[in-house]
């Protein structure tokens, strides 16, 4: 049965443990990881550009919130539709504390904990509600829980209704003005990162992925499913509460239709998938691809529904080519290849026939899977 | 307010008819494919504006229309089906087919968007503004007839399914879709159809709807598909009864609460009573409990 699971319990671990070039691969790995991270933090200083280092900004908070969904749902397999409402939430919590508290200059990022806060709040009950039920009802109950914080956020007077709320005036230099919320942004996303590796690699992260694979399964071998899965989706909420709270001061207006946005939960998910659903790396990949695609779609084609049009093609060619995800396929090639090469190597068998064609493909398929 | 309260009623239990008809594609859509079809609601509205087209530019009767738009929705249908449902695979099929489903509906919004604005338009008839004045109140013709259609095709629906050779090939593809593959179905060619009849209806109800609903514009296709989900949802998914009976309750009940307290709130209160029903019933009210996935 797992043939076809993307990067499950069976095609990660193996892969991981038994690394080709052992320790030296374990070295290449993190030294690779390194250089992403130093590009990464002197990329506003290099590039000083607004437009650019906006898109950086943009793009780190997609890492982060889609970090932070895979955490739950690529671990868990429960596909959340919900998770603006920790985004909304955060945003709006946030903002009516800068409010209220009149804060202003760097002090106002201490407020990010507290948005989450308020978010893994929302999450227990919601959780509670949403993770009794599966697949598609779990994802229509979240949408629906959505619409009613939607809905809410429009209608409530503390809200702003309409208006929403706006950031009061930060007082830094124009120039640099992003890099402030570039910093803070690769905080909470390589924070996430290193979050979701600590759990992959943990118990707690195994009985999601046994929750994944077979929840009834696992719950006979003693996994407490209900309170694994409620832990990661109020984790997840957390952290993608703060990231809500850093996009309003980013944003600087937080309206309930853009706070509480259903293409968000789209795209994360759209982006999970495309680099690879329930992987570590891949929808990092995704987010890091699909969303300075996606500004870049929004400044050229001005005519928004063009744009739109065009978003909507990109999913569907991700949907129907890369169905799997970037880092599950490329492993897979990745392994047809070496196990190709290391056949030429081999003397071919008197007795095989003479159509090796035939044969070469069907190898790898075995091999992949365990 | 008594007034009002039953002119409420007499709409929601109209109006949900109409609901009802939309719902049941796509419950239907649900329960043989194993999919949620997102771009249901945005679907309705493509319907809606297929009978615009017709009614103003080539000054066809709305209902006369449907002989064009059913089989042309019908067509939609087994096109999406065919290109971006059909090829997708593996295990995270469901997740893949919303997000499949959803681009479908953002490009056929877009779409929508480019060729006729973002302006609410509305369908008119001379039977859409009269009609007999009942328990006090001016109901419009449109409502009485479209819910007397919706009926009427809800009916047709459920006969197809429990009288008719094609009927049985459906319900057996909705219970055991390796049995049905085993005892000679062609289950490849019931989805087709099937997603074709489940796309076909909204033809039938974005006719109504945009006569009766106030006003359509490409983005009322959120509004649709967020009600459909929770009144399939609510019925208990790939149950027609249960479709059909959630579509009137909620339709009715939302009417209602506009009238009692305030629009505002109604849609809200609409979603919390889908969330405290699934709070006591996970599976909805006539659905049955999910099986263990294979």
């Amino acid at each position: 049965m797992s043939t076809d699971s993307p990067a499950g319990t069976s095609a990660m671990k193996p892969a991981r443990r038994a690394a080709p070039g052992g320790r030296r691969g374990l070295l290449l790995r993190l030294g690779g990881l390194a250089v992403l991270l130093v590009i990464a933090v002197i990329f506003p200083l290099v590039i000083t550009n607004a437009l650019y280092t906006q898109f950086g900004v943009d793009t780190l908070i997609f890492v982060a919130a889609v970090a932070a969904w895979n955490l739950f749902s690529g671990f868990s397999g429960y596909i959340s539709l919900g998770h603006a409402v920790f985004f909304g939430t955060g945003a709006y919590t946030v903002g009516l504390l800068t409010e209220h508290w009149k804060v202003m200059g760097g002090t106002i990022f201490a407020l990010l904990p507290l948005g989450g806060l308020v978010a893994a709040l929302v999450a227990v009950p919601f959780g509670l509600i949403a993770l009794r039920v599966r697949r598609h009802t779990f994802v229509v109950i979240t949408i629906a829980i959505f619409f009613i914080f939607q809905l809410m956020a429009f209608n409530f007077a503390f809200t702003g209704g309409n208006q929403g709320l706006s950031t009061p005036f930060f007082l830094w230099t124009a120039a640099s003005y992003n890099n402030p919320f570039y910093y803070v942004g690769l905080i909470l996303a390589v924070g996430t990162i290193v979050l979701a590796w600590l759990i992959r690699n943990s118990q707690f992260g195994l009985q999601l992925l046994a929750i994944r694979d077979d929840e009834d399964r696992a719950r006979g071998l003693g996994v407490r499913a209900m309170r694994v899965k409620l832990t990661a989706f109020v984790i997840s909420g957390f952290i993608t509460g703060m990231v809500g709270g850093l996009w309003w001061f980013f944003i600087g207006q937080a309206l309930p239709e853009t706070a509480f946005d259903p293409t968000f939960d789209l795209s994360v998910a759209l982006m999970a998938f495309l680099g690879g659903f329930g992987t570590l790396s891949g929808p990092v990949l995704g987010a890091l691809i699909l969303e300075p695609l996606q500004q870049w779609d929004a400044i050229t084609f001005t005519n928004g529904y063009v744009a739109e049009i065009l978003l909507g093609a990109i999913f569907l060619v991700v949907i129907l080519f890369l169905p799997r995800g970037i880092i599950p396929t490329g492993k897979e090639l990745l392994t047809r290849w070496q196990a190709i090469r290391a056949r030429r190597r081999e003397p071919v068998p008197a007795g095989a026939p003479p159509g090796t064609g035939t044969a070469v493909p069907a190898a790898p398929k075995t091999g992949s899977v365990r | 307010m008594g007034r009002e309260l039953t002119e409420a009623i007499v709409d929601g239990i109209l109006g949900g008819g109409v609901y009802a008809l939309m719902a049941v594609g796509l419950t239907l859509i649900f329960g043989v494919l194993d999919i949620i079809n997102i771009a249901q609601g945005i679907l309705v509205v493509l319907g809606a504006y297929l009978s615009y087209v017709l009614s103003v530019h080539l000054h066809l009767d709305l209902f006369v229309g449907l002989l064009v738009t059913v089989p042309a929705m019908f067509l939609v249908g087994v096109a999406i089906q065919w290109a971006f449902i059909r090829p997708l695979r593996g295990r995270e099929r469901t997740s893949m087919s919303l997000l499949a489903t959803y681009a479908v509906a953002i490009i056929i919004e877009g779409v929508l968007y480019l060729i006729f604005g973002s302006n609410y338009v509305n369908l008119n008839a001379s039977y859409v503004t009269s009609g007999p004045k009942v328990f006090g109140f001016y109901l419009d013709y449109i409502y009485i007839y479209g819910f007397a259609l919706a009926v009427l095709l809800v009916a047709a629906i459920y006969f197809v399914l429990y009288r008719t050779q094609f009927g049985r090939t459906i319900r057996a593809t909705m219970q055991d879709q390796t049995a049905a593959r085993i005892v000679g179905i062609n289950v490849n060619r019931v989805q087709m159809l099937t997603f074709g009849i489940g796309v076909a209806v909204t033809a039938v109800g974005g006719m109504v709807f945009g006569a009766t609903g106030g006003g359509f514009n490409p983005n009322t296709g959120y509004d649709l598909i967020s009600r459909l989900l929770a009144i399939i949802i609510l019925g208990g998914m790939g149950s027609i009864v249960g479709a059909m009976l959630a579509a009137i309750f909620m339709i009715t009940l939302e009417a209602v609460v506009d009238v009692l307290w305030s629009p505002s709130w109604s849609v809200v209160v609409f979603y919390a009573v889908l969330v405290l029903v699934l709070a006591i019933r996970p599976q909805g009210v006539l659905g049955r409990k999910e099986a263990r996935a294979q």
